[in-house]
């Protein structure tokens, strides 16, 4: 994807949050909910951490191309019509990171370690072979170690994150139109039309999950899009459950039978009267599923349905690292790189989910 | 109850068309024969007679729903739709794409293994939530409950995955409980099933014991609590005779949809264990891009899912008399 589209999905996104954000703190409801989320120190500080996750995922999402240019004489290279040649540029994490990522090593090497971790033959100054460890480029310089190609594994995971807040984010995202507008509809007018929309979401989600991705990415091939569609395609179900459960509670309502007794149409009062009140519903559930995702990234992309090999996630480093664990010494730093990675997204995410759903739904406490 | 049940089977009729619709469209509208042989050929499919083949040899070179130059009733018959999407309702699977076997047989012969695997996991994982959720239901709102919940999150945050391969190097290759993977028939199963049941009962149990733990909740505070206690009962009796009874209720009822989910297999399980079974089976289809398999064992997974809706809903009116249908 280009750079320019890119970063106005980017922008749009970020500008929606900042507008969602000051029509929520307008209304009380949403301020009481952001108060008690905020009293609760463990919710406080999960939402620290995932913010600093999405930092580190929005400015990997925000780059530009570079004019690319002849490596001996520095000019700038142009095509036979007299355009300039891009490379495929860089992120604003790529370039922060870049002594980071400039660090690289033969191969496998511990954490902190001096030495590589593969030993070589050679021989010595009486010429006897011994076996050497080779000494680092950047002794003590990689914090999780390196891996089989000399990349740094910090540098790896940090690139990992904006895989993961995609799938996490992306995935409900798809899933919030088709879920909103025929949960609310459904319930709303009730009728043939409920019947119709009952009748398709039956049928999807008596598909198991990982079966449904499985037939959509041998169709259309492994890729961060084609999987985001087809987890967000086969999860719409349980929303547009939950939606439609909640129209019905709120048609009961008196302003909503006000509402309808002023003639007002039909679309404004769901737009001005149900919409704004099952918004919470909306928000719970994408904060409460977005752990899931993550993980389920993981699984499907070990399977074989998930990212393609190219894409840095951390499913893909945990794949890798499943041949690393047979060597002896055993290689661990990529898969616990990985896996404390994830778990610093999914353990503040399940924990602020919860509280949010505390405070915005007294109902499904799990007290 | 027998007509609310013939009901019920009508409703699940139309269900099952529409999967298998949706599933026909997705590989055959969606994609189409000529793009699987491309990617099932990869370089080979630059010859158009290549591909010409592939399709003839698996069955793709029919019409999609009318075979207009067929005689008589093979004009419905002799069509893609007919013999690949049709014929799933009465169980014939067709056969693979990539292996030739009878996808029917070979679903036959994987059931069991992953049937052994599955149920002893359930059951496991069954009984540990009930135990664990009881132990917190009973302490709540202690620290003890406050330090259990946590730890309950922690767990669902762990990826399988990651919790697989601890398990398995741990078990298999530090402890030595049991071979790292395989399998046998007979009394030698237990063998090799002892580890991936452990790993697997483990995964479950941070989000059923918290869902557990809300289910006792919900009892605790009724009336016929407080009148057990009263009547001087002690609280173990309380807990695992009344409140179990009644919270029960809601997991009993969804016990046939799991039951019958077992079958499809746990894919992770006995992907990293090398059991036999369907999920193994799934997942090599995937890599092989045998489409004929994926796409019957998605009709499979629906059909199963959803005769276990049925049931769970016969199960509900027979666990819970208050039921009126």
């Amino acid at each position: 994807m280009p750079w320019f589209v890119q970063n106005l999905i980017v922008f749009c996104l970020l500008a929606l949050t900042v507008w969602l954000w000051r029509a929520a703190s307008r209304r009380e409801y949403w301020r009481l909910a952001a108060r008690e989320v905020a009293a609760r120190k463990g919710a406080l500080v999960s939402g620290l951490i995932l913010l600093c996750y999405l930092l580190v995922a929005v400015l990997d999402s925000i780059g530009w191309s570079v004019a690319a240019r002849d490596p001996e004489s520095g000019e700038i290279l142009r095509n036979a019509s007299g355009k300039v040649i891009y490379t495929p540029g860089e992120s604003v994490l790529n370039r922060l990171l870049k002594p980071l990522e400039r660090r690289s090593e033969e191969s496998y090497s511990a954490p902190m370690a001096e030495r590589l971790y593969a030993a070589e033959s050679s021989t010595d100054a009486l010429g006897k072979s011994v076996r050497i460890h080779k000494e680092l480029n950047y002794p003590k310089g990689h914090l999780l170690g390196t891996d089989r190609i000399g990349k740094d594994v910090l540098w790896l995971s940090l690139k990992s994150i904006r895989t993961g807040i995609i799938i996490g984010l992306l995935t409900t995202l798809i899933a919030i139109p088709f879920a909103l507008v025929m949960g609310v509809v459904a319930g709303y007018f009730g009728g043939w039309v409920d019947d119709v929309i009952q009748y398709l979401y039956t049928v999807v989600s008596s598909i198991p999950t990982v079966l449904f991705v499985a037939a959509f990415i041998v169709i259309f091939g492994n890729g961060l899009t084609q999987l985001c569609i087809a987890m967000g395609l086969a999860s719409w179900t349980s929303l547009c459950r939950l939606l439609r459960a909640e129209t019905l509670r709120l048609k009961e309502a008196e302003y909503i039978a006000a509402a309808r007794a002023l003639d007002t149409p039909s679309w404004k009062i769901l737009a001005r009267h149900i919409l704004p009140n099952v918004l919470h519903v909306v928000l719970i559930t994408t904060v409460l599923r977005f752990s899931s995702e993550v993980l389920s990234e993981a699984v499907l992309t070990y399977l074989g349905i998930g990212v393609g090999a190219d894409t840095m996630s951390w499913g893909t480093m945990i794949n890798d690292a499943r041949a690393e664990l047979t060597r002896d010494p055993v290689i661990w730093w990529k898969l616990v790189s990985a896996f404390i990675f994830m778990l610093g997204l999914v353990l503040p995410a399940n924990l602020f989910g919860d509280a949010l759903r505390d405070a915005l739904d007294p109902r499904l406490r799990t007290q | 109850m027998l007509a609310y049940f013939l009901k019920r089977i009508c409703y699940l009729i139309p269900i099952l068309v529409g999967v298998n619709l949706l599933v026909f469209s997705l590989f055959f509208l969606v994609s189409s024969p000529d793009d699987m042989a491309r990617q099932a050929l990869g370089e080979k499919a630059d010859r158009p007679e290549e591909v010409q083949r592939w399709k003839e040899n698996r069955g793709y070179d029919l019409p999609l729903f009318y075979h207009a130059e067929a005689p008589g009733a093979q004009k419905i018959t002799k069509t893609i739709f007919f013999q690949k999407s049709l014929t799933m309702f009465w169980g014939g699977f067709g056969i693979a794409d990539s292996t030739g076997r009878d996808i029917g047989d070979e679903i036959r012969k994987r059931v069991w293994p992953s049937f052994a695997l599955a149920l002893p996991v359930f059951l496991g994982t069954l009984l540990a939530n009930i135990f664990l959720g009881m132990k917190l239901a009973a302490v709540r709102g202690s620290r003890t409950d406050r330090i259990g919940q946590f730890l309950c999150v922690v767990a669902m945050s762990i990826s399988a995955l990651v919790l697989i391969i601890f398990g398995q190097y741990l078990g298999a290759q530090q402890l030595r409980l049991g071979p790292v993977s395989g399998f046998a028939t007979g009394l030698a199963m237990a063998k090799f099933l002892t580890l991936p049941v452990v790993v697997g009962i483990f995964s479950g149990l941070g989000s059923g014991t918290r869902l557990y733990r809300t289910f006792f909740l919900e009892q605790i505070s009724q009336d016929y609590v407080r009148t057990a206690r009263a009547k001087g009962l002690p609280e173990e009796v309380v807990l695992f005779k009344h409140v179990l009874r009644n919270a029960l209720i809601p997991v009993l009822t969804n016990i046939p949809i799991y039951l019958l989910m077992l079958f499809t297999g746990n894919l992770l399980l006995e992907k990293f264990f090398a059991i036999p079974g369907l999920g193994g089976y799934t997942i090599d289809a995937i890599a092989a891009l045998d489409f004929a398999v994926v796409r019957a064992m998605v009709f499979l997974g629906a059909v199963i899912y959803v005769v276990g809706l049925l049931l769970a809903d016969l199960a509900y009116c027979i666990v819970d008399p208050r039921i009126k249908l």
